[in-house]
């Protein structure tokens, strides 16, 4: 593939994320009021949003060893807004949670999040969301520099702690969260050499 | 009349949302984890997908039959779940995990003819034609609250009949400790059955178990419809068990044989993860789940996705007057 065309295509997969991510929310919204969602949509809503915030997740893993073994670095441009989707489906499916399973009920959501582990998993890989969104503003990463790289390999410990964080939180059937674990092991160990130097970078 | 109703004032509110919103049926919901999956992710986790297509069964809503019953009079404090909703939002297992999969898979399930076993400690074992024991026996209308394990709750019009007026039919001997109830085994009806990961792990047939007290008790009753018509398949059609003190998974479906036995059965989801459901599985807002809190509960009633209702969860779900005495003497952290 040439070059220009190369990058022509990164803009049209930059432009398939943002549909990707997108329609199914917009479609989530039409569900909503058309009664798609069963008998009680709230619970459908939040699985929904969350399956949907791992799938991303993965998804965003795959960019970087992609583009590595393809020789295809303009993929890299995918990352940013991939990760950023993440948040917003993370957040989606936690402000759900938060409105209208527990009705913004501050005491019980307070108490769920502390003696609840799966939640506290679920919250944690969120914050660590939260502080990827924050600081994927351009300025932030120019003026973080190294550590922003430090700061961003969170990503894979909030991927980890979603699986983890569906696991707990299935009433019984583990083949399907294994699998999604399996899947974020497997890209994991794809680019074992930048999981390495990532650790690595906390030891000084 | 049997029913305790609290005054509880949350539950008064009606939303009003078209009927006509909720009851599309075969919804487009089957997709929905494959959805984003099936945009975004056409390639590394499409295995899941060809399970997602392994799920689907055939469509067509199974017909459901009116019934001659005594109806009970209303409960003022009570709001029914609409009917959409109860019969749209099931777990049984036997036809997929999801919420809406029973409902979509379950309608070609054989019902029509039934037969329901009665047997073990009694003197007159026996096996009765159950759309013939319909007609025969008296059926009435009990509207219960329904606690899902899950911290969700519905209040529902069952149709049926009293199970210990039923399991005297047989004369249970002095032997029968415990009763023991089995839904049916039948792996060409039911996807779960045949695939362990659509039957979300557990160990068919699906088995329950009752005390014979809290069999014979009087709110215990075997249920045979809802809203007035036969039940459809997804709610345990032609007849299920409803114990309105306990969670939901001991209400057992789609019977065919009750044993009444000397020792305490196993049961299902007990077999499954018994450090989080016990054999008595009393509603008790003080004993929590391990992975979530069993005080409060989400209403499932009237309205659409922002008619949020928590309100908290009642020892016996409410029925304590009645069944507290069952347990007295009982450590009830203990048997959970």
């Amino acid at each position: 593939m040439a070059a220009i065309s190369k990058k022509a295509f990164a803009a049209l997969l930059q432009i398939g994320v943002h549909l990707g991510a997108l329609l199914p929310l917009l479609w989530l919204f039409y569900a909503i009021n058309a009664g798609h969602l069963g008998g009680d949509p709230v619970v459908e809503l939040i699985h929904y949003l969350g399956m949907g915030t791992i799938r991303l997740l993965l998804l965003t893993l795959l960019v970087s060893p992609l583009a590595k073994s393809l020789n295809f670095g303009q993929l890299n441009r995918l990352r940013r807004p991939l990760g950023l989707w993440c948040f917003v489906w993370a957040s989606l499916h936690f402000s759900t949670w938060l409105a209208l399973d527990l009705g913004l009920d501050w005491s019980l959501i307070g108490e769920e999040l502390v003696k609840r582990t799966y939640i506290l998993l679920g919250f944690t890989a969120w914050l660590i969301l939260l502080a990827l969104a924050i600081t994927s503003i351009p300025a932030l990463l120019r003026k973080m520099g190294k550590n922003w790289k430090k700061l961003h390999g969170l990503l894979y410990v909030a991927v980890l702690l979603a699986c983890w964080h569906f696991w707990w939180s299935v009433k019984s059937g583990w083949i399907e969260p294994a699998i999604y674990l399996a899947v974020a092991l497997l890209l994991l160990v794809w680019r074992r050499a930048s999981v390495k130097r990532w650790i690595k970078s906390w030891r000084y | 009349m049997l029913i305790k109703t609290p005054a509880r004032s949350a539950l008064g509110e009606i939303q009003t949302t078209p009927e006509a919103a909720y009851v599309s049926r075969r919804s487009v919901i089957r997709g929905l984890g494959a959805g984003l999956g099936g945009l975004l992710l056409s390639g590394s986790a499409s295995g899941l997908d060809l399970f997602a297509a392994d799920k689907k069964e055939a469509a067509g809503e199974a017909p459901r039959k009116p019934l001659d019953f005594s109806p009970q009079r209303p409960v003022p404090d009570l709001v029914l779940t609409p009917e959409a909703k109860v019969t749209n939002h099931n777990n049984f297992y036997e036809f997929g995990t999801g919420k809406t999969d029973p409902a979509q898979n379950s309608q070609g399930l054989k019902t029509e003819p039934w037969t329901l076993t009665v047997e073990g400690e009694v003197e007159k074992p026996g096996t009765v034609d159950v759309w013939k024991l319909m007609h025969d026996i008296g059926l009435e209308e009990r509207i219960y609250r329904m606690r899902c394990v899950e911290a969700w709750s519905m209040v529902i019009p069952w149709v049926g009949f009293e199970l210990g007026k039923f399991l005297q039919r047989f004369q249970p001997t002095s032997r029968a400790k415990y009763v023991a109830f089995q839904t049916l085994y039948d792996p060409e009806q039911m996807p779960g059955q045949r695939n362990r990961y659509i039957g979300g792990g557990v160990d068919y047939p699906y088995v329950e178990g009752l005390r014979i007290d809290e069999a014979m008790h009087p709110l215990t009753i075997l249920s045979v419809g809802l809203y007035g018509k036969t039940l459809p398949p997804q709610n345990g059609a032609p007849i299920r068990l409803v114990v309105p003190w306990k969670y939901g998974f001991k209400g057992i479906k789609s019977i065919v044989k009750i044993k009444l036995v000397e020792k305490m059965p196993p049961t299902s989801w007990n077999k499954l993860a018994p450090n989080e459901y016990g054999f008595y599985a009393n509603v008790n807002p003080d004993v929590d789940h391990p992975r979530w809190s069993q005080a409060s509960e989400r209403f499932i009633g009237p309205g659409g996705v922002f008619a949020v209702k928590r309100q908290p969860t009642l020892p016996f779900n409410g029925y304590g007057e009645e069944v507290a005495s069952l347990y007295k003497n009982m450590d009830l952290r203990k048997f959970y």
